[in-house]
């Protein structure tokens, strides 16, 4: 039920995001989706890729610092109160959304969101008791 | 005007037969009883009685910085603890600092080191002296505070900080000398700016400055903003504190040294062999009436020459040229000495950093800027922005406990940090001087 997220480490100068971009272009790598936490100094970079070892080493050849995570794919129902419906359960369990982005890739009728958490099998728990469909990783690198 | 118009105006075979005889006492004094120069005396062969010119001061070996770190804290102290009235203390290259004491004669003898100092720069009893030099373990404020009451002028202890506060107190209460660091002077003149006060109207006539490196460029920009004369002092706590040197206000060019007190060598630092008279390389100075923490051939790392021409002023003594660089990687940051080490050893002690880092230093208005460059590695890394940013206070947090600076951390890519010849470029000092 788990998604692997990588991200990078960026400064926040020009074209440091064009250079990430370039090196995965040149190996192959496809974009599933990707959000970026910026600061006054630095970004940090998370991506869902096709294929994490490929897009990591590529990235680590080239000098950046890179990090794996687990994350969390849901569906969400693309209609007014459908991310509440998720968050509304959430909050009633206690768990807190480290971060979220949004997928670019809707499954089926539904859209997607990956999730941050500290406690991740706790959250996939309360979801899926909850009757929200979580999407593992094998299908979230191939939509 | 000449406080010691005896001493200070000796001379020069009078004042280098007093040298000579201080000088056999000290040598004879520390053999005796610090056990660290008798061992390093007996390893060259060097008995005290052998020295009888000051020239055989060339066959006593040096005393570094790290010499003293390796007896902390009082190896080196020639009385006994209890003819021990002050310790003061520097800042130490791995968050040990360097401590020195003083006896009550020795306190004496900085007290008229700094009357004198005062009194070249033109102060007398009748004047009122704003000394803003941090009072504490640092050696600037108290030197100046007994150098001041031993003069008899009126001290105004208002020591570091609170700028504000210190412009309506030295225009209410009528100073008319000013003691600082020169960088301190000019945010000074710019804080007064701020507030509609002109130094024009202030009763200031002389300062007192030093503690940092400063340039020709400064001192016109301070005399012109500030409307008074700026002199130049030097000093090490590891010499005595502040009043080592002092510069007089006639002629205002090298500062004269106190040799009735130390003896002055200016040394090759790559070999250790004494140079010849105005050669530039590095000062060494030996004390010669210190009682509680003598200096024998102390390795300053600072780079100067010394001018034996005689001076309008009268004084007798060699005057050492502005110092032009540092023969080790020391930076004075806002006065306080900072070795690029002591920042590795703070990131060393946080968990996941790696000692991959640099410093740039800034002048931004008057005041010295630290920036500290770490790089990111894998260890260090996170998705959370939160993390990361918890990183960078930890290490500011840090660095402001263990050396008393505040820096602004920066978080960089690895390998961002120049490297030349496969050695990290440490530290990049933007500071025009």
């Amino acid at each position: 039920m788990r998604v692997e997220q990588i991200s990078v480490f960026l400064e926040n100068k020009a074209g440091r995001l064009a250079e990430v971009t370039r090196i995965l272009s040149e190996a192959g790598v496809n974009i599933r989706a990707l959000s970026l936490a910026d600061t006054s100094d630095f970004g940090i970079l998370r991506l869902i890729v096709n294929d994490n070892e490929k897009a990591k080493e590529a990235l680590k050849a080239n000098g950046f610092t890179v990090g794996k995570t687990d994350v969390v794919a849901v569906e969400v129902e693309d209609r007014p109160g459908g991310l509440h419906k998720i968050l509304d359960i959430l909050r009633k369990a206690g768990i807190n959304v480290e971060y979220m982005y949004a997928f670019v890739q809707q499954s089926g009728n539904n859209a997607v969101i990956i999730f941050r958490f500290d406690n991740l099998d706790e959250a996939v728990r309360v979801l899926t008791e909850n009757g929200v469909t979580v999407i593992n990783g094998s299908r979230v690198y191939s939509m | 005007m000449i406080y010691d118009m005896e001493y200070e105006t000796l001379p020069r075979e009078a004042l280098e037969a007093i040298q000579l005889r201080r000088l056999q006492n000290t040598l004879q004094r520390v053999y005796a009883t610090v056990p660290f120069y008798k061992k390093r005396f007996d390893e060259v062969g060097f008995k005290p009685a052998d020295l009888r010119t000051l020239e055989d001061l060339r066959r006593v070996p040096f005393t570094t910085k790290q010499d003293l770190r390796d007896n902390y804290p009082y190896g080196l102290f020639a009385v006994p603890m209890e003819n021990v009235v002050r310790i003061h203390a520097s800042s130490g290259t791995t968050g040990k600092p360097t401590v020195v004491g003083y006896t009550a004669r020795d306190i004496e003898t900085w007290a008229t080191l700094m009357a004198r100092s005062l009194s070249a720069a033109g102060a007398t009893r009748g004047d009122i002296i704003h000394n803003a030099y941090g009072y504490g373990l640092f050696t600037g404020g108290l030197g100046v505070h007994y150098g001041a009451e031993k003069l008899g002028a009126s001290v105004i202890p208002i020591s570091g900080g609170n700028t504000k506060r210190q412009i309506m107190i030295m225009k209410d209460f009528g100073a008319t000398i000013l003691t600082c660091t020169p960088s301190y002077a000019l945010h000074l003149a710019e804080v007064a700016q701020e507030m509609g006060v002109d130094f024009k109207d202030l009763k200031f006539k002389s300062g007192l400055f030093g503690a940092e490196p400063w340039s020709e460029k400064m001192r016109e920009e301070i005399e012109k903003k500030l409307h008074l004369d700026a002199v130049d002092i030097y000093g090490l706590s590891e010499v005595i504190g502040p009043g080592v040197a002092v510069e007089c206000l006639e002629a205002k060019a090298g500062l004269h040294i106190f040799e009735d007190h130390f003896i002055a060598e200016i040394i090759d630092p790559a070999t250790g062999e004494v140079l010849p008279p105005g050669s530039v390389g590095e000062l060494v100075f030996t004390s010669i009436t210190k009682e509680a923490f003598p200096v024998i051939r102390y390795r300053t790392r600072d780079i100067t020459s010394l001018n034996p021409e005689p001076c309008v002023c009268g004084r007798t003594f060699v005057r050492m040229n502005r110092v032009s660089g540092r023969s080790d990687d020391m930076l004075i940051i806002r006065g306080v000495n900072v070795f690029p080490s002591q920042i590795e050893s703070v990131l060393m002690e946080i968990q996941g950093v790696e000692p991959h880092y640099q410093l740039i230093v800034d002048r931004e208005g008057n005041l010295d800027m630290l920036t500290v460059l770490v790089e990111v590695g894998e260890s260090a890394f996170s998705d959370k922005v939160k993390t990361l940013q918890d990183l960078e206070k930890v290490i500011t947090k840090n660095i402001k406990e263990y050396l008393g600076i505040s820096a602004k951390v920066k978080l960089v890519e690895p390998k961002t940090i120049a490297r030349s010849e496969g050695k990290a470029v440490r530290v990049i000092d933007n500071r025009k001087l």
